[in-house]
């Protein structure tokens, strides 16, 4: 699905990436871990098309298609989801209307038929109860006024009603308390299926207690440095980043 | 088309810049005692009316341009400007709206204006000002039905003198401010209503104002008189074509409510705004508005979508004399490119328990200056008063201005007022937050801008908040970074 090769990218002059690969299929859940400023949230940027940051060198080819020149509109029509880290405020714009915009772009590139304020209320009652959000959720400005944790269930809420082939978690985890981690970990859990994928990019391991990826990634200096299974991200727990760099 | 930043997203062509070729009266440039004297025999007023315009031109004679408003301008030459221009064939001659010069016709419909009754603003009436005159009033007939008169302000002037001279000035006396005496000096047309008691208007009624001249001004009066128990929504539209010199448009507008009646005044401006990229041309309008809650439990609200003119000078206000009486101001107020506004409203509250609430929505793009310019003032007398005031700036890319002067006079301690303001800026992290949901930035524009305005905007009648909403998109295109 996703095949990422020698990936170079930079922000401000400035090099993060330096020489990325990765490759994830259908059905897999990829956690990429590894300490502060090694690159992870560059990744999610670049992932998405975000013009702040330029690519240099490699390729990104998502499902066969080279989509590292493409607008991150026209990614995320492809089915590319980025959970952002830092959800920005929308004051004004409803959430219900912010979403069935989103859902009818997509409906719209798939040439099928857009859905009404009604048909689109059905849909969303229904995602609302993956991340256990109540309905009064929808009549709220986007982000607005929110709660650190209720803005990242509103990232899994999007994910849901949008049913992106590839979601990047980007630190979704972060900020949030054990309940508010569990209900996100569910709905992750929920949205799993052997068609789509899911990056989850993670400082810590505790995510990973409830939501059990395939292949755990450490990133540092902006490449993978070491790959491997659960396991991995345990060891690090216990280690720390330093002694697996050393 | 792929617009991706802001500073891309506001370039979109002006769609009513055209000139109609036509054949036109136009009063050679210049103004003088003469000159008033020819617009009130142009159009056989009787001597009160030239007694008016007399006494106003030589007060205006005694006053100076005032610049105390944040625009910039260089000094207006008055004697630059032909006062008077109207479409050859005379239009108090005319029958029925089949008389109307197809070419006007034309004109109407192509700014979207249907003067031909049955048409598909079914239901909206409309009085047609083309350069100084009024070329159509349409449902004048059915509106008489049931005692409404809608009509140009000469016709009025010929068929209600005693209406017109209760009530012309009684707002806006001709010694309010500089521009109101010049029009009340050389005003040539405008809309004039009048509801009875007891009657609830059954149609809208709209106004619509076309500057066709080259090298003319646009002075028009608006009186809308609604007696007890009332209730008129009335809607003006205003488009210019381009030129390259600047027109004065410098109307008055004057409201009365009596007891329990209710006016709501709507105003969508597109004057041509002047050259996108070198600020040339472009309308100056210079407006007196306001109204007058005259009766107990009378209410006056005013909305407003300004988007175009080089410069905007407007503060349509209310006086609440009536007990219990409401004043209300809604505004979107759109500046881009090298325009200048400085606009708000007067809320003066006189009776007891009066209520006024002023909702206020500054977007400036380009290198724009947008001012939001309010006065609240709770007199002695209105024990009770209440006031809420909300000011928002939105500012989209980083060459653009927004400012506040707000006063607040109380002089009666049971009272209350309250004041919120804040200043945010559309940010290219919002776009992309946006765009990564699969939303173009067109898109995301239009629904970040809908959001910031929806409060004024639902006090629009039904079609023409769609047709604000649309506008502020075509406006802003080509403008976001």
């Amino acid at each position: 699905m996703l095949e990422i090769q020698a990936l170079h990218a930079r922000i401000d002059g400035k090099e993060i990436l330096k020489g990325f690969d990765l490759k994830v299929k259908a059905g897999e859940v990829h956690a990429i871990m590894g300490p502060n400023g090694s690159g992870k949230s560059t990744l999610a940027k670049v992932l998405a098309g975000d013009s702040h940051y330029e690519v240099t060198k490699g390729s990104i080819r998502f499902e066969g298609k080279d989509i590292a020149s493409l607008e991150p509109e026209d990614r995320a029509l492809l089915g590319i989801f980025l959970a952002f880290q830092y959800p920005v405020e929308i004051p004004g714009v409803n959430n219900a209307s912010f979403l069935r915009m989103a859902y009818n772009a997509k409906q719209k590139f798939l040439k099928r038929t857009e859905v009404d304020p009604i048909e689109f209320d059905e849909i969303l009652r229904e995602k609302l109860k993956i991340v256990k959000m109540s309905a009064d959720f929808s009549s709220r400005s986007v982000n607005h006024g929110f709660s650190g944790g209720e803005k990242k269930r509103n990232e899994i809420v999007q994910m849901a009603v949008l049913e992106p082939k590839l979601a990047v978690l980007d630190e979704t985890d972060s900020g949030l308390d054990i309940d508010a981690l569990k209900i996100v970990a569910q709905g992750i859990n929920t949205l799993r299926r052997p068609d789509n994928a899911i990056i989850l990019i993670t400082h810590y391991q505790r995510l990973l207690d409830y939501v059990k990826p395939d292949f755990v990634h450490v990133l540092s200096g902006g490449r993978i440095i070491r790959s491997g299974g659960g396991e991995l991200a345990r060891e690090l727990e216990k280690k720390g980043y330093e002694l697996i760099q050393s | 088309m792929s617009v991706n930043s802001i500073e891309q997203f506001t370039k979109k062509e002006y769609p009513y810049g055209f000139q109609t070729a036509i054949e036109t009266d136009v009063l050679p440039k210049g103004l003088s005692e003469d000159t008033v004297r020819q617009i009130s025999k142009l159009k056989n007023e009787p001597p009160f009316m030239l007694e008016f315009r007399l006494k106003a031109y030589r007060y205006w004679l005694t006053m100076k341009e005032p610049h105390w408003a944040n625009a910039h301008y260089p000094a207006i030459d008055y004697q630059n400007i032909s006062y008077y221009a109207a479409p050859k064939k005379k239009p108090a001659s005319l029958k029925s709206m089949d008389e109307v010069d197809p070419e006007l016709k034309r004109t109407f419909e192509k700014l979207g204006i249907p003067l031909m009754e049955q048409k598909k603003l079914a239901g909206v009436a409309v009085d047609a000002i083309f350069d100084s005159v009024s070329v159509a009033t349409s449902y004048k007939a059915k509106l008489l039905e049931h005692g409404v008169i809608f009509c140009s302000f000469s016709e009025a002037v010929e068929k209600y003198p005693d209406l017109v001279k209760r009530y012309m000035g009684s707002v806006v006396p001709y010694t309010d401010n500089f521009f109101a005496a010049l029009n009340s000096a050389v005003f040539s047309d405008g809309s004039f209503v009048y509801i009875p008691k007891n009657t609830r208007c059954p149609m809208e009624l709209s106004s619509y104002f076309r500057i066709n001249t080259e090298g003319s001004g646009q002075f028009e009066r608006t009186l809308i008189i609604c007696e007890d128990n009332s209730f008129v929504s009335y809607l003006e539209g205003c488009t210019a074509p381009k030129f390259d010199s600047n027109q004065l448009h410098a109307a008055v507008v004057e409201l009365v409510a009596l007891d329990h009646a209710e006016i709501k005044y709507s105003t969508v401006q597109n004057w041509y705004a002047g050259d996108p990229e070198t600020g040339k041309g472009g309308i100056y309008n210079f407006v007196t508005k306001r109204g007058k809650a005259l009766g107990n439990d009378s209410k006056i609200s005013w909305t407003q979508v300004e988007t175009g003119s080089a410069i905007t000078w407007k503060y349509p206000s209310c006086i609440l004399m009536g007990d219990r009486s409401v004043g209300e101001f809604y505004s979107v107020a759109l500046t881009n490119h090298h325009q200048q506004a400085d606009t708000g409203t007067k809320m003066i509250h006189i009776g007891k328990n009066t209520k006024s609430t002023i909702i206020s929505k500054g977007i400036s793009a380009g290198q724009a200056v947008n001012n939001y310019r309010g006065l609240v003032e709770i007199r002695k007398s209105a024990v009770g008063a209440r006031n809420f005031t909300q000011c928002d700036s939105l500012l989209i890319g980083s060459t653009c201005a927004a400012h506040t002067f707000p006063t607040i006079d109380v002089r009666q301690p049971n009272s209350k007022t309250e004041h919120e303001a804040s200043t945010s800026r559309i940010s290219d992290d919002q776009l992309f937050y946006f765009r990564q949901r699969g939303i173009r930035t067109e898109d995301a524009m239009n629904a970040i801008l809908n959001g910031f305005c929806k409060e004024v905007f639902v006090e629009l009648p039904g079609e023409f908040a769609v047709e604000a909403t649309q506008l502020l998109g075509l406006k802003l295109e080509g403008s976001v970074g």
